[in-house]
């Protein structure tokens, strides 16, 4: 197990590589000048100049390419955000927790909602139950984010007064963003919890725990659940390590000081440190994320548990008689 | 009696058409006794035997009529507590399929001491001591109590199964082709281990199967099933020794024998009939080769033409009177 961990974080240095030179090399080829957007359009052409040679613009690609290199992996110096002067990585560290907080909520909700929901509608296959839930899963996920996100402030807010319209200070501030966000998912992992289920609770080994004796409720929890849990998880995972990278729409709609936010100021900016330290530290999370879901797998099924540590017992042959 | 089965039929109803999978069986199992039930794929040996459990997938399956006797108590009737109480303890299953019958992600230890915590009063630990007691019966180490199914073989699974069927000492045990996915030289261990166990824990067993080599090692009755219907019961001895529905007799004809020197084996003409168009009359009548005119017509009732051994047949009783 721990060889396997060892070899996933050995492959995420080859991801980190090249995300740095994908992401530096757009960066450099996307038309727009850092100096004229710092300096505004009055800026004459001389102040530009020195800006563009204290910046280092003016180097070769290769040049411009090999410093940043340097500094990010020799010194772990993201660089300096062009338009704030702060160093990018506290930027991104002062505004990450929110983020993560952000993710975190809305997976919850997802989850939360998504998979109890699941179930019943599976194993209430073709009810009233079941088609309701179906209405809200299509619901769920065609109402964009940016639309609930501003129907929940009119509904929540103006008129009820229940919740603050923004900030994120609070567990009050909390809810509706974390709803707006987890919406969609919730919905997604409720349609794949229960096609999962639907095709768990056919498995030969579920009408041997109902030829047991056992309660319908155990048969559900204790032998559906967990086998059914593989392609839910991987969505979760996926969802939760996509809002990670940040959630633009939401964030600006409740005012959040969050990292997608920042990330899409900084591309409208040319901000260059700011997008690659971004994208970067964003890929980096995503690994991480894959990598832990990769591990609960194991967890779940002991299948696959097996599969990453083969050399685990010696002594034991291949399971033969 | 101790377990009956009166007039159960069980039918299947997808998109507009009815499978009537099982027709108005009747079958009983003394105590101790093995009976055999078989029949080619489909002719609703497997829907009978979740038919006893009251586990006929629904929908789209459903049980349209009989009664299932326990001890004179209706399965069918009872309420859901009475049933699991009845599931696992007083009557087990083992399932076609080793392979697929566990559940891949608990314990093959914790699978059966489930059921024993389930149905007796016992603690944890308690449960765990008699499972692993109960693996050493079916002759696997109590130190693999921890492992999960992936870790055996397919004979040590179907082991694990069948001592998860006894762990509660059932008085019935119903086997739906125990044998079928294993390979030939497990086959023999796995129907000694159970007819010896089966002796040791003075069950009775209703073995589901298709193989006639089976029925002779183990069974001490034979129904024959054809297209949801019992069409001849009777001893062992009955039926191997002289068969008498035409369809029983064309059985034995597939079946090849070491001691005579057939050429070719003469295999059963036609199919099986489509279970949502069964033939009017009897079912057999379009692939029997002694078939007279009343076949078509009428279905034939069950004719006892020996001490306990019936036939359905118009060849015999009334229909033999017509001829």
């Amino acid at each position: 197990m721990f060889a396997y961990i060892a070899k996933r974080l050995l492959m995420m240095v080859g991801v980190v590589l090249g995300v740095v030179f994908v992401v530096f090399t757009i960066m450099y080829i996307t038309p727009g000048d850092p100096a004229e957007i710092m300096l505004g359009e009055t800026a004459t052409y001389a102040e530009k100049e020195t800006l563009r040679e204290q910046l280092g613009l003016n180097e070769p690609f290769l040049v411009q390419f090999g410093n940043y290199s340097k500094n990010l992996f020799l010194r772990g110096d993201l660089g300096i955000s062009y338009t704030t002067k702060q160093s990018v990585s506290s930027e991104i560290l002062e505004r990450f927790p929110t983020t993560l907080m952000l993710a975190v909520l809305g997976v919850a909700v997802a989850v939360g909602i998504g998979i109890p929901l699941g179930i019943i509608s599976a194993i209430r296959q073709y009810t009233v139950f079941d088609n309701i839930s179906l209405v809200l899963a299509l619901t769920g996920v065609s109402m964009p984010n940016f639309w609930q996100g501003m129907m929940m402030i009119i509904l929540f807010s103006v008129w009820l007064g229940w919740f603050p319209s923004s900030g994120f200070n609070t567990p009050l501030h909390w809810l509706m963003p974390a709803l707006t966000i987890g919406t969609s998912s919730a919905a997604m992992i409720m349609r794949m919890t229960r096609s999962s289920m639907l095709e768990v609770v056919r498995q030969d080994y579920i009408c041997t725990a109902r030829a047991k004796g056992l309660k319908e409720s155990t048969v559900i929890i204790k032998h559906a659940l967990r086998n059914s849990l593989i392609p839910v998880i991987t969505v979760a995972g996926l969802q939760f390590g996509a809002l990670l990278g940040g959630s633009v729409i939401t964030e600006s709609i409740f005012s959040i000081p969050g990292v997608g936010k920042l990330m899409v100021d900084a591309v409208k900016q040319r901000n260059g440190p700011m997008v690659q330290g971004g994208v970067l530290f964003t890929a980096i999370i995503f690994s991480f994320v894959n990598l832990f879901v990769d591990i609960v797998y194991t967890y779940i099924d002991p299948r696959i548990r097996s599969q990453y540590s083969r050399k685990a017992k010696k002594g034991r042959k291949a399971p033969h008689e | 009696m101790f377990f009956e089965i009166k007039d159960l039929s069980i039918h299947y109803s997808t998109g507009g058409n009815t499978f009537k999978a099982v027709n108005h069986i009747d079958l009983s199992v003394e105590k101790g006794q093995t009976i055999g039930l078989v029949g080619e794929t489909g002719a609703g040996k497997t829907s009978t035997a979740l038919g006893i459990m009251n586990l006929v997938p629904n929908p789209p399956g459903r049980i349209v009529s009989g009664e299932i006797l326990l001890e004179g108590k209706d399965i069918l009737k009872m309420s859901k507590i009475e049933t699991r109480r009845v599931r696992g303890n007083r009557i087990s299953m083992i399932f076609q399929d080793p392979m697929t019958s566990l559940n891949p992600t608990i314990t093959v230890g914790e699978q059966l001491s489930e059921v024993i915590r389930v149905h007796q009063k016992a603690s944890k630990i308690e449960a765990t001591l008699k499972a692993k007691e109960m693996l050493e019966t079916v002759g696997i180490s109590g130190d693999r109590y921890g492992e999960y199914p992936h870790q055996f073989s397919g004979g040590m699974k179907q082991r694990v199964v069948i001592s998860m069927a006894l762990a509660c000492n059932p008085e019935l045990l119903i086997a739906d082709e125990p044998t079928t996915a294993l390979d030939v030289t497990i086959q023999a261990q796995v129907l000694e281990l159970m007819k010896k166990l089966k002796n040791d824990f003075d069950a009775s067993m209703l073995m589901i199967t298709h193989d006639l080599g089976v029925v002779a090692e183990i069974c001490d009755s034979v129904a024959i099933m054809y297209a949801g219907e019992i069409i001849e019961f009777g001893s062992l001895e009955d039926i191997f020794d002289s068969p008498s529905h035409p369809y029983t007799v064309l059985l034995f004809g597939c079946v090849p024998d070491i001691d005579s020197d057939v050429k070719r084996l003469t295999p059963i003409e036609g199919l099986m009939p489509d279970p949502s168009r069964l033939p009017e009359g009897c079912h057999f009548y379009p692939r029997c080769p002694k078939r007279i005119p009343i076949c078509a017509g009428e279905a034939p009732v069950n004719v006892e033409i020996g001490d306990g051994h019936k036939v359905k047949c118009f060849l015999f009783g009334k229909g033999a009177a017509l001829n």
